[in-house]
């Protein structure tokens, strides 16, 4: 048996391991995602991958493939809950776009315009959270936290260094950084740490560069978020 | 001969707002007379009527709801008009008022009254006519309910034109690449 699935109809050819988002990302075929990134084990947590395989929903960034499955993503059904889990996303943090320095180039927000979401449709949580401004390079903003512990996975797999954290459970779950006081400024993070690189909203900022690059020219600005796998057939 | 078409009666306010929005809408420009033949301003701050007519088409809402006086104008204008738009980042999320929120409202007013840099005998303003302000500031949707959603802070002027020709053409609004925009 070849190593193919069929993804909305379309032939995927796969290498054994693999997972149906990174074949999918290979072939150039996008699927919403927060949390997954190419260089780290996934985490399956924000499910705005979730897709059908076989008429059942799973996350596509920790489903293996599996030749002949039959996999649907892009469908109304799929995409208008992977809207309401963004919307979710929106009203429980202060996402306050136009004064964010993610702007335009942040990945909640794009998805969020790809998936055609006009409005947060829920009530807002208005938490309030803290804001880290300790370390004399970078500032953590809480409000825009959507845990999807990409810092969390840097700091630990590649930078080695455990800065950061998940506490709480449920509702509760929070980002902390692991020092006594709780401060960034009390650990060894520093700008150049993979986990400074990794934050798909706007929670960890370098400073003194806010508003650098202008409306209009930003990553988000120029192409969707879609055109980031589409335009590349190869790689991510 | 047949008689003109009828015009359809848009009524437009900003509550919590900073009226950037409607300075967005008079961005279209000269298709502002192009507009005019198919709609009439009913209550706005273009022609100060004061009050929303029973029979209004479209009601556009610029600004969330930071007082009393906001929720009772919108449900006036959700009364009235027989489609509701949210205008812009404070109607749909609260924006930059909404960012009091964490605060409790004697806080605010402390500071702002009594404690801050340069006030001296400070009051908290107690006039019986002053609308009360509310705990938080809220996003219109969590009130009434709102047909369309125009995103931006401001939406451009090219966004608030797709979506008015969109309805005047009866077709379902649709911001594509471009012109959706939350900032």
């Amino acid at each position: 048996m070849s190593h193919t699935f069929t993804l909305d109809g379309k032939t995927i050819s796969f290498e054994e391991g693999q997972t149906i988002m990174q074949a999918a990302t290979k072939a150039g075929v996008f699927i919403p995602h927060l949390c997954y990134h190419p260089e780290f084990k996934p985490h399956g947590s924000c499910k705005l991958c979730t897709v059908k395989v076989n008429g059942r929903q799973t996350a596509s960034c920790t489903m293996r493939a599996i030749a002949g499955m039959v996999v649907e993503s892009d469908t109304p059904e799929i995409n208008d809950e992977r809207r309401t889990l963004t919307q979710m996303l929106f009203v429980e943090g202060n996402h306050f776009c136009p004064s964010c320095e993610k702007s335009g180039n942040c990945q909640l927000q794009a998805t969020a315009y790809h998936l055609g979401m006009m409005s947060p449709h829920f009530d807002h949580f208005f938490p309030d959270r803290p804001v880290d401004a300790s370390h004399p390079e970078v500032l953590l903003d809480f409000n825009r936290c959507i845990l999807c512990s990409l810092c969390v996975r840097a700091s630990r797999d590649v930078d080695g260094k455990n800065v950061f954290a998940l506490s709480g459970r449920g509702i509760d779950t929070h980002l902390i950084v692991n020092a006594k006081s709780g401060q960034l400024a009390d650990t060894n993070f520093t700008l150049h740490d993979k986990a400074a690189q990794v934050c798909p909203v706007g929670v960890i900022l370098k400073k003194r560069e806010g508003f650098a690059v202008p409306i209009g020219e930003r990553s988000y600005d120029k192409q969707p978020i879609s055109a980031t796998v589409e335009a590349k057939q190869e790689g991510y | 001969m047949t008689a003109p078409k009828k015009k359809l009666k848009v009524a437009t306010t900003s509550l919590a707002g900073c009226f950037g929005c409607h300075m967005s809408l008079l961005d279209i420009d000269e298709r502002l007379f192009t507009l005019l033949e198919h709609i009439e301003f009913d209550r706005s701050p273009l022609t100060d009527i004061k009050e929303v007519s029973p029979d209004c088409d479209i009601g556009i809402i610029e600004g969330g709801l930071c007082n009393a006086e906001n929720v009772h104008v919108l449900r006036d204008f959700r009364k009235n008009c027989k489609i509701l738009i949210a205008l812009g980042a404070c109607a749909i999320n609260g924006g930059l008022p909404a960012q009091r929120n964490h605060l409790p409202l004697t806080t605010i007013l402390e500071e702002v009254y009594h404690t801050s840099p340069g006030v001296s005998n400070g009051m908290i303003p107690n006039d019986p006519e002053l609308p009360l302000p509310l705990d938080q500031v809220h996003p219109i949707h969590e009130v009434v309910k709102i047909d369309y959603f125009i995103p931006g802070c401001p939406p451009s002027a090219e966004a608030i034109w797709k979506v008015l020709t969109d309805l005047l053409a009866g077709r379902e609004p649709e911001l594509g690449h471009g012109l959706m925009h939350y900032d």
